[in-house]
């Protein structure tokens, strides 16, 4: 189905009297837009590899960090980024659909997927929303360790932890030892023997007792360790805590990298998917209002599809590098 | 100089007008890429959550098994949902010389520099 040479109206025809790439201006600029835009992400995502290869601390794995559902207890490995995949896949479907639409010069199919592309643009980014939101607060924060333990896990095994290394508490006593951190006057820690509680008075007075803190959360061979084990490496602990993660703090890891790569990638394709939905808004806009159907022709939906489609493309490859491997 | 991006001519841009029976036949690869790249996805979650990664060699084997995946699915998205398949052979090879070219760059630190990061961490633990 490619152009046809003799076809071309000669104003187009470059200086050769040839039009070498036969398609329009826009569409080849968009396409050059493109390349530029996907060494821009390349360049990340090779800072990534450079980053995770040459870090001195545990880097955090995909499976381990990323495992919660809204709403749900329990874990679901990888499930909630899938999902985040197939909206975006969907997304491009419809938009193709619409651009197919449009080369039959059918308004009404251009503006039903067009819209369709939209909401589903809107349903990404409010999952990446949650997905921010929990990677920010974190599931109950950890503490390093002020010196070397070694601890059996409840499975027998032994392992021995270095100075600094993060031990993980879970959502109930980790909420408490956040307010014991943040040096609460209202949190009071009491240790007796081998039972470790903190109780928040004020309002809603309750007490968090500590059951059992995990090891190995984000790396391999995650287990849970209690009792007097537990207790053991409460009392090792340093006065660093990790809550959640920001741009200066991180529980994922000893390293902050982790953190920042996960803002700075997922951040900056979410806001390539913003200013998509924003474009695919103005389009449809136009659509409605007969613009492309007074042109006789529908190609700046095939040209918006081009930078659509270029968003899933990318978070193909954002979803190997950074989720998978 | 008028606007190009006024098409005159039909057969200037791709593909830039078809019928209802191409339409239908166009439709029916759409959906078909649609099901092929959810179910690679839903192959590579389940690869991801059943593999451990302590097993070095089946993880080298997975990672490559990712990759190439990854690769199959760009492909259909470029080639068909972005339609560079029906561009012209020029056009093809201008956009996907760079991408190419990269992408063999990308794939070359995330795994050799990542298998001498190992190498380095199992020599020095």
């Amino acid at each position: 189905m490619a152009g046809n040479t003799e076809t071309i109206p000669t104003e187009v025809l470059w200086g050769g009297g040839q039009s070498p790439f036969s398609v329009t201006y826009g569409k080849m600029m968009m396409w050059f837009f493109l390349v530029s835009d996907a060494l821009t992400f390349g360049g990340l995502l090779t800072a990534y590899g450079f980053s995770r290869a040459t870090s001195e601390d545990a880097w955090p794995i995909g499976e381990q960090v990323f495992r919660a559902l809204p709403g749900l207890e329990g874990q679901y490995p990888l499930i909630y980024v899938a999902l985040m995949t197939f909206i975006l896949i969907v997304s491009s479907v419809t938009m193709v659909l619409a651009v197919e639409a449009g080369h039959r010069n059918d308004k009404a199919g251009v503006l039903k997927w067009l819209g369709a592309t939209i909401v589903g643009g809107f349903f990404f980014l409010g999952s990446q929303a949650w997905e921010w939101s929990h990677f920010i607060h974190g599931s109950g924060g950890g503490f390093q360790l002020a010196k070397e333990v070694t601890v059996t896990a409840d499975n027998g095994e032994a392992f021995t932890l270095p100075k600094g290394e993060l031990v993980f508490m879970d959502h109930h006593f980790g909420d408490a030892a956040a307010a014991l951190a943040d040096g609460d006057p209202n949190a009071v820690l009491h240790a007796e023997g081998d039972h470790i509680s903190i109780t928040q008075f004020g309002d809603h007075a309750h007490t968090a007792e500590l059951h059992s803190l995990t090891i190995n959360k984000y790396v391999e061979n995650e287990q849970e360790v209690s009792g007097a084990e537990a207790v053991k490496l409460w009392n090792a602990r340093s006065d660093v805590y990790a809550f959640g993660a920001n741009l200066e703090d991180s529980e994922y890891a000893a390293q902050q990298t982790y953190a920042n790569f996960f803002f700075f990638i997922t951040g900056f394709h979410g806001f390539h998917v913003f200013s998509g939905v924003v474009i695919n808004i103005i389009i449809f806009l136009m659509a409605l209002n007969g613009v492309f159907e007074h042109r006789g022709h529908y190609e700046m939906v095939e040209k918006t599809g081009l930078y659509w489609h270029f968003v899933d493309l990318v978070w193909v490859f954002v979803f190997t590098f950074f989720y998978l491997i | 100089m008028e606007r190009d991006d006024l098409i005159v001519n039909d057969g200037y841009a791709m593909a830039a007008h078809h019928s209802e029976e191409a339409g239908v036949a166009i439709r029916k690869k759409i959906w078909f890429v649609t099901v092929l790249l959810t179910l690679i996805t839903a192959v590579e979650v389940a690869m991801g959550v059943y593999f451990k990664r302590s097993e070095a060699f089946t993880w080298t084997a997975i990672k490559w098994t990712f990759i190439v995946l990854t690769l199959v699915k760009a492909a259909y998205i470029v080639l068909v949902f972005m339609h560079l398949g029906d561009e012209r052979s020029n056009m093809k090879k201008a956009i996907m010389a760079p991408y190419i070219l990269f992408i063999g760059y990308l794939i070359f630190i995330a795994i050799t520099e990542g298998f001498g990061h190992l190498e380095s961490f199992t020599t020095f633990h």
